[in-house]
């Protein structure tokens, strides 16, 4: 199962068990595969048209009305086009507002650079008491759909629609704002966000481990609010910390990892995402490639900086 | 319009019909339901009705198009091409590691594209910019833009109408590619636009309606949107989303459609059985 069948699944059982979730889309009900809540809720599922900012308004205006709205549309025109709505009516409203940001960063791929979000986090990260998920598999999102829909607040959730992927085995404990550890390691801590970057920074690991660097991996899968305890644990027992998103460097979780620690724990924060970089056209292999997001290229620069260190 | 050349231009429309379906059809997906519904409007604008320059093709002194439902780059570059904007190699590198084609419009990569465009409603506005800053510099020149139905949902087309309208934007002729679908379905089952015409003529715009696939009635109703009134121009055309690939048209789920080269090869073949009248 992939993750946007995940997603609709875990609405349908939180649907069934609790009338006040709806669901909104902004024609990307085909995309986001979520017919089957509209099949079972017609009532409660809202398809709002090509009008993400209305779409965002109306999903506050059901939250006031104290329903829990999810809306979903592309992570691009969920951050930029109804940002100020979510911001305003939502957010600052104090509403319950939950927002999927689909098809994060280079997956993306194929829309190109103008539906290819690098700022998303950047964004919402500044929203005051804002929750901002990004989970890696779909056995880590189920698990966190029903913490998220019960969460105080509003919520921003970063994912791919269509990949599917394993990280998990299946019996873990995820909880909402507690990192994972998923390897442990000695000499580097490596915090990983997302679908993309999870898998790079556990391949990276092992291409480290031949260089005889022995590296921590955490899924972060929480970004807001921030795993600190954890992030400091892992400070304290290595020598450096190392990022890696698909997202831009500057304002994503890397920035927000090295602002946590630069004043608590200060320690060297190496930081893999993307470099001031617009989005573009592409397959997701390509575009991984050009950003400089794979583990091959990240291990490299990774080592030489630890090497420098020491 | 005379027969020679209403033949030429559906020969034309025709051929860039066949590139835009071959084009995706080597990618394996695109949006080709929202390309084809266009393409006769596009052949037309490129071919006799805009006056551009494919040899010097940011002229200043020339009429420009925003194609502001973005996705449907691949019937513009095929028409670009055909034009002789750029070589016909190009459309095959479409959305490719670094291509000059990507997916929706973008007036930094692609050789006669005028604004860039994707994230739907923007392009409105964008094109009324265009005629203003053509009014700035004494440029009297035409500025075209097509937007989408479903496009139409947003918001920001309808601030865009009630500017251009403020600000007389009478060079402005607008195009809406009525195709009566969107992603989720039919227009009128998710967002239905109910009266067009009226709605923008209530929003101050001379409009027409007319059908999007009819070459000549292209041609009379753009002539007609371009006499005297300080009124923007909006051109409903009804149009069938996927037209003419047997595959696609028709198909509720033609929006982003995959496909592969041989299922193209298929459509392609029927179409050049097709005569002038559209009959096979
Ligand atoms: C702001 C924005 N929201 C959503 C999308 C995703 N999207 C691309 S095309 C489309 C449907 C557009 O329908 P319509 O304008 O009727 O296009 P056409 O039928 O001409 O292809 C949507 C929702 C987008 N590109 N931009
Ligand atoms: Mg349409």
């Amino acid at each position: 199962m992939g993750m946007r069948e995940t997603y609709t699944e875990s609405l349908i059982r939180l649907a069934e068990k609790d009338e006040r979730i709806c669901l909104l889309d902004a024609d990307l009900r085909v995309g986001h595969g979520t017919k089957p809540f509209y099949d079972r809720f017609p009532d409660r599922a809202i398809n709002c048209g090509v009008a993400e900012a209305n779409m965002l308004g109306i999903a506050a205006g059901l939250a006031a009305g104290g329903k829990i709205p999810f809306a979903e549309t592309f992570g691009c025109f969920a951050a930029r086009r109804a940002f100020d709505q979510f911001f305003i009516s939502g957010n600052y409203a104090g509403l319950n507002v939950k927002l999927l940001g689909s098809d994060p960063g280079v997956t993306a791929a194929f829309n190109g650079g103008t539906h290819m979000p690098f700022e998303d986090l950047a964004l919402m990260r500044a929203i005051p008491g804002l929750t901002i998920v990004s989970p890696c598999d779909p056995y880590s999102l189920g698990e966190l759909m029903e913490p998220l829909a019960y969460s105080d607040g509003c919520v921003y959730l970063r994912m791919p629609r269509k990949a599917e992927q394993q990280i998990y085995m299946g019996n873990e404990k995820i909880e909402l704002g507690r990192g994972k550890v998923l390897k442990e390691g000695s000499d580097i801590t490596i915090a990983a966000t997302g679908f993309v970057m999870v898998p790079e920074a556990l391949k990276a690991a092992e291409l480290l481990d031949k260089d005889g660097i022995s590296a921590a991996v955490i899924d972060f899968h929480t970004i807001k609010p921030l795993d600190t305890d954890l992030i400091e644990e892992w400070a304290g027992k290595t020598t450096m910390i190392v990022t890696m998103e698909n997202h831009q460097k500057s304002g994503g979780f890397g920035g927000a990892v090295a602002e946590h620690l630069s004043s608590t724990k200060p320690v060297p924060v190496f930081r893999i995402g993307i470099e001031d970089r617009f989005g573009q056209v592409g397959t997701e292999a390509f575009l991984k490639q050009d950003y400089g997001l794979t583990a091959e290229q990240s291990a490299p620069l990774i080592r030489d900086f630890f090497y420098k260190l020491k | 319009m005379n027969t020679e050349k209403l033949d030429f231009l559906t020969e034309k429309a025709k051929e860039i019909r066949i590139s835009t379906i071959e084009m995706i059809g080597n990618l394996g997906v695109g949006h080709i339901g929202g390309a084809l519904s266009i393409v006769e409007l596009l052949t037309a604008l490129y071919n006799g009705i805009m006056d551009i320059d494919p040899e010097d093709p940011k002229k200043a002194n020339r009429d420009k198009l925003v194609l502001s439902k973005g996705h449907a780059g691949p019937a513009l570059y095929a028409t670009l091409a055909d034009r002789g904007f750029f070589d016909k190699s190009w459309l095959s590198t479409l959305n490719a590691g670094g291509t000059m084609l990507p997916s929706h419009c973008d007036m930094n990569r692609t050789p006669g594209i005028d604004m860039t465009t994707g994230s739907l409603g923007q392009g409105l506005s964008a094109a009324a910019g265009l005629c203003l800053s053509n009014r700035m510099s004494g440029i009297d020149k035409r500025v075209f833009a097509v937007i989408g139905d479903g496009e139409s949902n947003e918001g920001q087309i309808w601030e865009a109408a009630m500017a251009a309208s403020q600000f007389c934007l009478d060079k402005l002729t607008a195009f809406t590619d009525y195709n009566k679908m969107q992603i989720d379905g039919m227009t009128a089952d998710v967002m239905d636009l109910g009266d067009i015409e009226g709605k923008w003529a209530s929003f101050g715009w001379d409009v027409q309606r007319i059908d999007g696939h009819d070459i000549e009635a292209i041609f009379n109703t753009v002539e007609k949107a371009d006499v005297e009134t300080d009124k923007p121009s909006m051109i409903i055309l009804d149009t069938v989303k996927g037209k003419g690939c047997f595959f696609a048209e028709g198909n509720l789920s033609n929006h982003n459609m995959a496909f592969n080269s041989t299922q193209a090869a298929e459509a392609i073949a029927l179409l050049r059985k097709e005569n002038k009248y559209g009959n096979a």
